[in-house]
């Protein structure tokens, strides 16, 4: 099960952070803190694991973000670098090459996304046509309801003229 | 809608953060924003209440509190639009969690969202359940979840599948309910749903013994072959990751069928031939390939065993580990851990490369790879390993050397083959780390040297050296002051050569030097000078040469600002000039110490605090875990055992008129109550006092600067050269001259106590009989009486007691739990108390007395500190 998945930016910056055990507010600045601590400071070359607390926390650096997710010891490690990339390239195809800049500004979908991907901290799909056509519908309803309003308000803009 | 409340947009306030410059002005701004939108929340403001969201979980992933944001959520939840729901349920999930009451409110409306027409609100709302629902909410909502695992479209199956498993981690007792939809979702066709099923499946067997055996019967052979199919399927776009068609679900089902094979040899084998394909064809130069293979070889491992399936396994963590990749040499070290115990010889042929992983530059490589060496290691090869790990030591980073060194000692200590190569190899981790070595390390080897009597002279002459090139470890220091102490004569004059060593010239001068270097250092902590100390003492009476220049470094200590050096400087130095007649055997070797008893006394230290549990007469036992917290901290307040020999040098200053440094009062004002005499008596434990209470009085040269390393064998070193002292009182009656016509003490020792009163309350009284057995001085019996001053009767009656680390106590079962009233009855119970710091300490307790009056519970505490003194 995954605990956590947090983003972090190279200068320490969280860009996401989603809780799937229950960590209290305090709790989770601490986490942040002592990770983005420990992972920043390790080398290029060297494992995409770190053991902390008893658990695991798997990790990827794409361009500026790292990407971490925190693991039972006994989870697969590898995997959970597969569900990374997943992720990452379902964010990649959403906003058509992605960089941490769509993170910052459009960060709620990136959360629409994740919540595409993941439940209870575990994958829900494995298809990435499946979660981009799953998230291209509600952004569809959004957009959908934002226009009727609009058209109403502007019936009503009108009318009152 | 009013423009005046609306605040800015979402990307205007992220550009403003991101514009600032110091972390002041981010403040500032988002202050300013937190502002408007709590003015936009108190003027119920419905047009930008989802932006305002959006712009509180942006202030809120940068760490600032929002919790006055909790409401708006909810209102969001409740608005009838998609937009409002999407944004209301994700500012749910970010600004929430599990343990706030706020969630029970949402309750009421998840429910309306599961039972929505639109399926992508039912989606939301099984999101937001599944990622942070109560235990409270999972019961309420359960059958709503279980109905949607039959929804027309698979997308919400595939959540309601993940949703109940969250429901079935906080309530187990619901599993039973979703066994039968779960066999449904096994057969589906939907990679999702099939992904999730099968999640849900391995947490329900997880929970039940019943549901593990009902899928193991049923699905065992459909699962075998929906991972047939999945392996042997042709290329799949949609689910291709490198070549490999959704390594997700491969992964997934080899869990499973890992759950479902462990312990049943049928099982296990109908999956044998799916298994051995697996670990055979899948390609293994990219990740995902490799994270099949990883999760494959440990379901062989934990499968019953079939065939050479083991081999297979274990040949592609040899590949693993011989891997350059370091993320698959990490994967096989963790995984050759389990194999250890499967197959360890096999493991062992991997045991050069695994030894490499152990010098990599990866801190978590490292960890693993000793971890996996510990294992490993066996009597027939401990010495290579050692040897490895002890030249590893030298050039292995600062923040490695302390698990490195704790591993290296605990492998020494369990597997040396005879006690030289015990010696010689501690002496080396001493000299490469000994800053890293834990006390309960040195001291077992400091019990070890006293006991091996054919190495004294090989082992302090060792330590000579060694200390000659690594003076700033802490921990050779300490035993190599030690031993210089106790074996100065055998390193000056080459005793108890061996045939391998070569004879060094040591001058008496040389040793004392190492001592003085040693008390002098700057980095040395209070234990080792006040080693170092009493090193010296017995050097002055080994070197009779190098007396006078002893007396002048001990004399250097007498104003230190630390009591006890102070105090020992003073007590050495009073030794030196005045009794040469006593301090030959005041200072004779340490006997040798016993083994058994030091291991005794760290496991001893390990159960301490005792808090005890007790049988009632009714024979159910009670424990007494709440009232451990409160007991424990008994230890910590010490209230009447302050330490005696602290008292001491406050009264030999006085007897001696020494007054160089002053003393803290504070420590003389606890001490005034005591007589002088006693003091002295315990300072030297000499005079009429029969033999076998000479153990009770604290010992001169004790080196426990305070009550917590009391528990150090070296105590038990110090205690134990008391009864060499055979000196007369007039050897007392000489070292008090000037002290005055004072009768010469005698200590009331006698075997009886005199009962004490230990509680009394309006309501009860407890008293205390104490009885000791000639021979265990440590051990006192008590006999406990309770006795009930009230007209009424005592039904249910417990009694409790907990006492600090240093004491031991066994509580025996009551007479009775049923005290009857007016004193007509009593309850009796016996105690065993056994006070490791006898003599110095007293005994002191904590007791809780429950009771039933009149069905109602009544709850009485208090602390006993009224126990007489010596026991």
């Amino acid at each position: 099960m995954i605990h956590f998945v947090l983003l972090i930016s190279r200068q320490g910056k969280v860009r996401l952070t989603k809780w799937y055990s229950p960590y209290t507010q305090k709790e989770r600045s601490k986490v942040i803190r002592e990770l983005s601590g420990t992972i920043l400071s390790r080398g290029p070359k060297l494992c995409n694991f770190v053991e902390w607390r008893g658990f695991k926390v798997v990790y990827k650096r794409y361009a500026s973000l790292y990407f971490c997710m925190c693991i039972n010891q006994e989870d697969n490690e590898l995997e959970v670098l597969e569900i990374i990339h997943h992720y990452v390239e379902i964010l990649d195809r959403y906003f058509g090459s992605v960089c941490e800049l769509d993170l910052i500004f459009n960060f709620h979908k990136a959360y629409y996304i994740l919540d595409e991907v993941l439940i209870a901290g575990e994958l829900q799909e494995s298809s990435k046509k499946t979660v981009a056509r799953l998230v291209a519908t509600q952004d569809s309803l959004v957009e959908a309801a934002k226009e009727e309003a609009n058209s109403i308000s502007n019936i009503i803009a009108q009318a009152t003229k | 809608m009013n423009p005046f409340s609306s605040g800015t947009r979402l990307r205007d306030m992220i550009r403003a953060i991101r514009a600032c410059k110091t972390a002041a002005e981010e403040r500032a701004v988002v202050r300013k924003e937190c502002a408007l939108i709590r003015a936009a929340v108190s003027d119920n403001d419905n047009g930008y209440r989802h932006r305002n969201l959006a712009q509180l979980m942006f202030i809120h992933m940068l760490g600032y509190p929002t919790h006055f944001g909790q409401m708006e959520c909810l209102k969001l939840i409740a608005a009838p639009g998609f937009p409002e729901k999407r944004i209301g349920y994700l500012g749910l999930m970010l600004l929430l969690d599990e343990r706030q009451e706020v969630l029970m409110l949402v309750t009421n409306s998840l429910k309306q969202d599961l039972n929505h027409a639109n399926q992508y609100i039912v989606g939301l709302a099984l999101c937001a359940l599944g990622n942070i629902c109560s235990a409270e909410m999972a019961r309420d909502l359960a059958p709503e979840v279980e109905r949607l695992l039959q929804f027309r479209d698979p997308n919400i199956r595939k959540k309601a599948a993940l949703c109940s498993i969250r429901i079935v981690k906080k309530v187990p007792d619901l599993a039973e309910n979703f066994v039968n939809p779960v066999v449904t979702l096994l057969k589906e066709k939907h990679h999702g749903v099939l992904l999730t099923g099968i999640q849900l499946c391995t947490e329900l067997c997880n929970l039940s013994e019943e549901a593990l055996e009902y899928f193991r019967k049923k699905c065992t052979e459909g699962l075998v072959k929906v991972l047939k199919d999945v392996v042997n399927s042709s290329y799949a776009p949609e689910y291709d990751i490198s070549g490999i068609a959704d390594p997700f679900l491969h992964i997934r089902l080899l869990r499973l069928l890992r759950v479902l094979g462990h312990g049943d040899a049928d099982a296990s084998d109908s999956m044998n031939d799916i298994l051995a394909q697996v670990a055979t064809k899948t390609e293994s130069n990219k990740n995902a390939g490799n994270a099949i293979l990883y999760e494959c070889v440990e379901t062989i491992m934990s499968i019953e065993d079939v065939s050479g399936l083991r081999v297979l396994a274990i040949n592609i963590l040899g590949r693993f580990l011989s891997n350059r990749d370091n993320n698959i040499r990490y994967v096989a070290l963790n995984m050759l851990m389990k194999a250890v115990s499967i197959d360890d010889q096999a493991v062992q042929r991997h045991r050069a490369t695994i030894l490499e992983c152990v010098k990599d530059s990866d801190a978590s490589i490292r960890k693993r790879a000793l971890e996996l060496v510990y294992l490993l290691m066996n009597e027939t090869n401990v010495k290579a390993l050692a040897k490895e790990l002890i030249d590893y030591l030298q050039v292995s980073d600062q923040d490695f050397k302390g698990d490195l060194t704790a591993k290296i000692c605990s492998i020494v200590e369990k597997l040396s083959p005879d006690k030289i190569w015990y010696i010689d190899q501690m002496l080396k981790v001493l000299s490469e780390a000994g800053n890293h070595v834990k006390d309960e390390v040195w001291h077992a080897l400091i019990v070890v040297i006293t006991n091996a009597s054919n190495l004294h002279g090989y082992t302090v002459r060792s330590l000579y050296k060694a200390i000659q090139k690594s003076a700033d470890q802490a921990t050779l220091v300490r035993v190599a002051v030690w031993c210089i102490g106790e074996y100065g004569d055998m390193l000056v004059n080459n005793i108890g050569m061996l045939d391998l060593e070569d004879p060094i010239t040591v001058t008496e001068n040389d040793a004392v030097d190492v001592v003085e270097l040693a008390i002098k250092l700057h980095t040395s902590d209070l234990t080792t000078r006040a080693m170092c100390l009493i090193a010296l003492l017995k050097l002055s009476s080994r070197f009779p040469s190098c007396s006078q220049r002893i007396k002048n470094i001990v004399t250097q200590s007498k104003g230190s600002l630390l009591l006890e050096l102070q105090q020992r400087s003073i007590e050495f130095d009073s030794i030196i000039e005045k009794h040469q007649n006593i301090r030959s055997a005041l200072v004779e070797r340490m006997p040798v110490l016993d083994e058994a008893t030091f291991s005794g006394r760290k496991t001893g230290s390990i159960l301490a605090p005792a808090v005890s549990t007790i049988n009632s007469a009714s024979g159910v036992a009670i424990s007494a875990a709440a009232p451990l917290v409160d007991f424990i901290d008994i230890g910590a307040d010490e209230p009447s055992a302050a330490p005696p020999t602290s008292s001491g040098g406050n009264f030999l200053q006085d007897l001696l008129d020494v007054g160089t440094s002053p003393i803290p009062s504070q420590s003389g004002k606890t001490e005034a109550q005591r007589s002088g005499t006693d003091v002295l008596l315990d300072l030297l434990s000499i005079g009429p006092s029969p033999p076998q209470n000479s153990s009770s009085a604290p010992d001169l040269l004790s080196l426990s600067q305070d009550n917590k390393t009391s528990v150090s064998p070296l105590d038990s070193l110090s205690l134990a050269t008391v009864p060499a002292v055979q000196a007369s009182s007039t050897a007392m009656m000489d070292l008090l001259d000037g002290f005055g016509p004072s009768p010469p003490p005698t200590k009331d020792n006698g075997p009886a106590y005199p009962p004490i009163v230990a509680f009394e309350s309006s309501s009860l009284r407890l008293t205390f009989n104490f009885s000791k057995q000639p021979g265990s001085p440590q051990e006192t019996h008590i006999e406990a009486d309770f006795t009930n001053k009230s007209s009424d009767v005592y039904t249910n009656f417990i009694f409790q007691a907990a006492v600090p680390k240093f004491l031991q106590l066994h509580l025996e079962p009551a007479s009775s739990n049923t005290l009857p009233g007016n004193g007509t009855g009593a309850i009796t119970q016996k105690l065993r108390v056994t006070n490791s710091q006898h003599g110095k300490k007293s005994i002191v307790m904590r007791i809780r007395i429950s009771y039933k009056l009149n069905n109602k519970d009544v709850l009485e505490e208090g602390q006993i500190s009224n126990f007489p003194r010596d026991l």
